[in-house]
């Protein structure tokens, strides 16, 4: 190679295919890579024939996730085969431990096709595992909050049973509810599940 | 207790010895405190015990030889001392295929070899035809069920490289494809073939022991270095799987065994479909046609334990033959060298025991490991290294 060669296609503008299954985390993968400048991004969410989508698009990078059993159909590009380019999985260099086991943790896994520099492939797995771990924190997020309201409704029940059958307003009730989670070393929620549960079988 | 064990495994009923083991309270009772975990991949178990995350696990017997000769991936090195399963994989064909190879069979249904010419005729009309070539899926690259696949029908004179779309499809994926028609054919483990059956949308044509009458499925894999620093936890791990796959292998037992591997959290699938496979007696067609087996899954009996490096020497000539790598003498050590026997002994304290069995497959010489390049040359059809 000379000079005067221009770097490799991929070294341009690496053309990233992302295979999730999950439309919310490839889209907030998506906007990770654009926002750090790769402009030339695919979704698939689709596992339909999905080698031949990506034989057709012909990426740099594959990016998946390690919940997807799909990767097993990647694989097949390993193999010797009329396919345009053999990609290398990520996992075969492994000088770099901390961030494959990084990629592990966060659920993602990246084949990568020849021509890519190694500090460019790293940046882009940092933002796939940072993005990843980002969307595992909103689930998280989004869980719990779900939770918080599924308690909110027993405890409003459980305050409404005491409401009637023992004349309180809706503060004593809330109260009583309190000391006795306190009392108990239990949470308030799981005393208003109590409550619930006594008055069903008192039916 | 020992530290924490992490095994991964597919939910295949070949995995039965493992899960038998930790759920009977085989591994507990040798003192180990083992966290079986459930993958959606062969790709995520291999990686997962590559890089330390499992100390063990279920895999499928080619990719413990491909990893330990670092072919198609990064190299390190596995061993395994106990043999999960001997067969357990059947060909479905959908109604459609079903039908044109009944048409066109010329001898016994259930021999390979007219089933597998009868294929080649169905593919030479197709072509006349200008029909799209036939699609036949199987589990992975390295896997037997690509290997069982290919033997049979070249030898019927299909190349599966050039006359037929041969394409990898997880497991879980099989029956959704045949029904669509996106296959016409796969090679899979149970319970797969026989939920294709059920739905109507599949005909089991034949029982992978049809093709083989002795072939390492799947394996206990253990990373070598691990496996070295660890020699007492290996013996204790395979003593446990060695008692798990005697208490399936007695017919008694069995309704309980399917029962313990039909929970949500292993295989996941009807305690009944299990049993079927358990005792090799599978309904073949929607119709309900019944076909049984001694051999279709052996998972302790007839010495199915035991690792036979002739079973991974048969292994690594088909890798040759398919042109997944070259052959060489000393590759071929190393893939002797996974399979490994004197662990499975020293877990059952006994000395060396008997000869190993014939792969016995239904064309070409027998397999003899100290001529692969003779045995390969007797095969009209392979595919030249590219």
């Amino acid at each position: 190679m000379t000079a005067e060669q221009p770097p490799p296609k991929a070294e341009q503008a690496p053309k990233i295919v992302i295979v999730d299954e999950s439309p919310i985390r490839a889209a907030i993968l998506e906007e990770g890579l654009r926002e750090a400048g790769y402009s030339s991004v695919v979704r698939i969410s689709e596992m339909q024939s999905l080698l031949a989508r990506i034989y057709a698009l012909d990426p740099d990078i594959i990016v998946i996730d390690l919940e997807n059993p799909s990767r097993d159909i990647l694989e097949q590009m390993f193999q010797v085969s009329r396919a345009v380019r053999r990609p290398i999985a990520m996992f075969v260099d492994q000088s770099d431990a901390a961030s494959i086991q990084a990629s592990v943790d966060a659920g993602v896994s990246a084949y990568i096709v020849d021509g890519l520099k190694k500090e460019r492939i790293k940046s882009i797995l940092d933002l796939c595992v940072s993005r990843f771990n980002a969307f595992a924190k909103l689930q998280d997020e989004l869980d719990r909050t779900k939770m918080a309201l599924e308690e909110r409704k027993v405890i409003d029940r459980a305050k409404g049973i005491l409401m009637k059958l023992k004349g309180l307003t809706e503060e004593e009730a809330y109260v009583l509810l309190r000391s006795t989670a306190m009392r108990e070393k239990k949470k308030i929620g799981e005393i208003a599940q109590s409550i619930l549960t006594a008055s069903e079988l008192l039916k | 207790m020992t530290a924490p064990l992490h095994i991964g495994f597919i939910p295949l009923v070949d995995a039965a010895a493992l899960i038998i083991a930790v759920d009977k309270g085989y591994t507990e009772a040798e003192g180990l405190d083992v966290n079986l975990v459930r993958e959606v991949s062969w790709s995520n178990v291999r990686d997962k015990l590559n890089i330390g995350l499992f100390e063990a696990a279920h895999l499928l017997a080619p990719v413990a030889i491909a990893s330990s000769l670092g072919i198609g991936h990064v190299k390190v090195p596995i061993v395994a001392p106990f043999n999960l399963g001997i067969n357990g994989n059947a060909i479905t064909v959908s109604p459609a295929l079903h039908a044109a190879i009944m048409a066109e069979i010329d001898g016994d249904r259930f021999d390979p070899m007219a089933t597998a010419r009868a294929l080649a005729r169905v593919v030479a009309a197709r072509r006349e035809s200008g029909a799209e070539p036939l699609t036949f899926a199987m589990t992975f690259p390295f896997s037997t069920h690509n290997y069982q696949l290919r033997f049979w029908m070249a030898a019927g004179g299909v190349d599966p490289d050039e006359d037929v779309r041969l394409v990898v499809l997880p497991p879980p994926f099989m029956v959704e494809s045949l029904e669509n028609g996106h296959v016409d054919g796969f090679c899979v483990g149970a319970p797969w073939n026989s939920i294709a059956v059920d739905r109507g949308v599949g005909h089991i044509l034949h029982f992978a022991a049809d093709v083989l009458v002795h072939a390492a499925e799947k394996v206990l894999a253990i990373r070598q270095g691990w496996a070295e620093k660890n020699p007492d936890v290996v013996v204790r791990l395979t003593r446990a799987a060695i008692r798990a796959a005697e208490f399936i292998e007695q017919p008694g037992n069995r309704a309980e065994a399917a029962r313990m591997l039909a929970r949500p959290e292993r295989i996941g699938v009807e305690a009944e479909v299990i049993q079927r496979t358990l005792d090799g007696r599978l309904k073949i067609s929607p119709d309900g046609t019944i076909r049984e087996s001694a051999r279709y899954l052996l998972i302790g009996r007839e010495g199915a334990g035991r690792p036979d490096p002739v079973q991974a020497a048969w292994l690594y000539s088909q890798m040759v033959r398919w042109a997944q790598t070259t052959v060489s003498e000393e590759a071929l050590k190393a893939a002797m060298a996974v399979f490994r026997p004197d662990l499975y002994d020293a877990a059952l304290g006994v000395a060396a025991r008997p000869a190993s069995r014939p792969v016995g497959a239904f064309d070409g010489p027998e397999f003899d490991p100290r001529d692969i390049a003779g045995y390969l040359a007797s095969f009209k059809i392979f595919r030249r290294p590219v």
